[in-house]
């Protein structure tokens, strides 16, 4: 086995879980400052300067208090669930170009060929996670949110892996990085005219690309259980959802879970639509580290800027009601998605470049 | 008989919800960026800045025993505040006046004056019966302590935080 990269493998789990983790706890932060913005408060502004160690606290907080297991639960799945939870949201990250190349090394974990069906295999092990939780608690509205948490993630599935297919069409390999360096190329998906205005193929494929990235976006919502679609949680009808009976760190796991689970769908978008690492203007890693770092630091912005986007819709939009939730998922996207993958084959097979 | 609720038929950019969603959300980002520049200013940051100088003339706060100009105490623990006390707060201890004081025909004067501040409704009643008009609702109200006994206020406390209190009642003044 080759010790260089096994090292440099190691070093990029810790250093991503590392920033990820950070991102994830101050996305906390962002999202209680700016919901408080939206609503014209404040929000948590008084442990540390505009309340920046509030993270920590929060963390603290959770680590102290009492880990009480409830008498009438099952206990081993009780334990099980805050970690399927937590476990499939990180490891999706694994195959994630968040970068070009440092020093020469690709700032991707593991590269497959596989890419985005590993990304649909694993995430899709996340709706376990809720449905143990919610079976385990043996109480009636963890249940209830388990029972919505599975069909919504079930049918939302569907329109989310038929909404690449046209990326795919395009691309014609899986393997994620292949996508960013296809965008780079010929322009990020979201806007594959841009510097090419006269190309009437590449106006065209701007239609599919742009529905793929609507459809995607949304399924995304739905699949990290956000605001409108958050109804296994549903606090004003469930309680809490699948996550009733739950205190302490495992209510945190549960909660982080979510969390991660943005940050890794905004990154699976950014991505595919957004062009990944890529910044007109900004050459790649070969250039020298420090673009290298610059690479990084765009992809994490862009992460962050659809973060912004998840929680400010959040607390624009109300719940939908469940039969408009399915009415949604199974009427609407699944038959765009379906007949948008039309639209792309027919724009590459009639109208070439 | 089941009533039949009419739903507006909607034309299809309003079956759509894109555009309502859209507008919706510019209407949450305005809120966002007006609280952001500081335009919107709704929250009070409370133990730096205080209701105090926006209390209306009404406000009842904490009660308070007050001293005259001569520097004499009001009360002449006549005891009508602790009989009409509704959750009875007032304790009162009334001493005599010894006949060589200045104010000998007052007679009475409160020895012990207690308000237990954990049990006051600030309902003024105290205020508004008192003859002497020694005892008056402040504006003060984060009365707080660590104890049942510090909750309760004597007569040094109530003092203090009442102050002298000029004019209106002049009828022991020795010249009269």
């Amino acid at each position: 086995m080759d010790y260089f990269f096994l090292t440099i493998s190691f070093v990029k789990i810790v250093a991503l879980l590392a920033v990820v983790l950070g991102i994830m706890n101050y996305t906390v932060y962002a999202e209680r400052r700016i919901s408080a913005l939206i609503q014209d408060r404040l929000g948590p502004n008084r442990v540390g300067p505009a309340g920046l160690f509030q993270p920590i606290a929060d963390a603290a907080k959770f680590l102290l208090k009492e880990d009480f297991t409830p008498a009438h639960v099952n206990k081993f799945y009780y334990w099980l669930a805050p970690c399927l939870a937590m476990i499939p949201a990180i490891t999706t990250l694994a195959v994630v170009p968040f970068g070009s190349t440092l020093f020469g090394v690709p700032m991707v974990i593991a590269d497959i060929n596989v890419g985005v069906l590993f990304v649909f295999a694993i995430a899709s092990l996340g709706v376990y996670g809720i449905v143990i939780a919610g079976w385990s608690s043996n109480s009636k509205y963890p249940f209830l949110g388990g029972v919505r948490s599975s069909s919504q993630m079930i049918s939302y599935e569907l329109s989310l892996g038929l909404a690449v297919i046209p990326v795919f069409l395009l691309v014609g390999q899986l393997r994620l990085s292949e996508v960013v360096r296809y965008q780079i190329e010929h322009g990020w998906m979201i806007a594959p005219f841009l510097g090419d205005w006269t190309n009437l193929h590449k106006w065209l494929l701007a239609i599919p690309m742009f529905i793929s990235f609507i459809v995607f976006t949304i399924a995304i919502f739905a699949e990290t259980n956000r605001l409108p679609f958050d109804l296994p949680e549903a606090e004003t009808e469930l309680v809490g959802g699948y996550h009733t009976e739950y205190g302490s760190m495992k209510f945190g796991l549960f909660f982080l879970g979510e969390y991660v689970a943005m940050i890794t769908g905004s990154a699976i978008i950014v991505t595919l639509f957004l062009g990944g690492w890529q910044f007109p203007g900004i050459p790649d890693g070969s250039h020298g580290w420090g673009w290298g770092l610059l690479n990084i630091v765009v992809f994490f912005a862009k992460v962050a800027t659809l973060l912004f986007v998840f929680i400010w819709v959040r607390w624009t939009l109300p719940r939908f009601r469940y039969d408009q939730l399915m009415r949604l998922g199974w009427v609407f996207f699944f038959e765009i998605a379906l007949v948008n993958i039309f639209i792309a084959a027919i724009i590459l097979a009639y109208f070439p470049a | 008989m089941a009533l039949t609720v009419s739903r507006p038929k909607l034309n299809w950019p309003e079956r759509l919800y894109l555009p309502a969603i859209l507008s919706g959300m510019a209407i949450t980002i305005k809120h966002f960026k007006n609280m952001l520049l500081g335009r919107t200013k709704v929250t009070m940051q409370y133990p730096e800045e205080k209701w105090d100088n926006h209390m209306p003339e009404h406000y009842r706060g904490a009660p308070a025993l007050v001293r005259d100009e001569t520097g004499r105490i009001r009360c002449v623990a006549c005891q009508l505040c602790e009989f009409i006390c509704p959750p009875r707060a007032i304790k009162i201890i009334p001493g005599e006046i010894s006949a060589t004081d200045r104010f000998a025909k007052v007679e009475k004067f409160p020895q012990e004056f207690d308000i237990d501040m954990i049990r006051c409704i600030y309902c003024g009643m105290c205020e508004e019966v008192c003859p002497e008009q020694a005892i008056y609702l402040r504006k003060d109200y984060a009365i707080t302590g660590y104890t049942r006994e510090e909750m309760v206020h004597d007569k040094e406390k109530l003092l203090k935080i009442g102050g002298v209190m000029h004019g209106l009642v002049l009828k022991w003044n020795e010249k009269k």
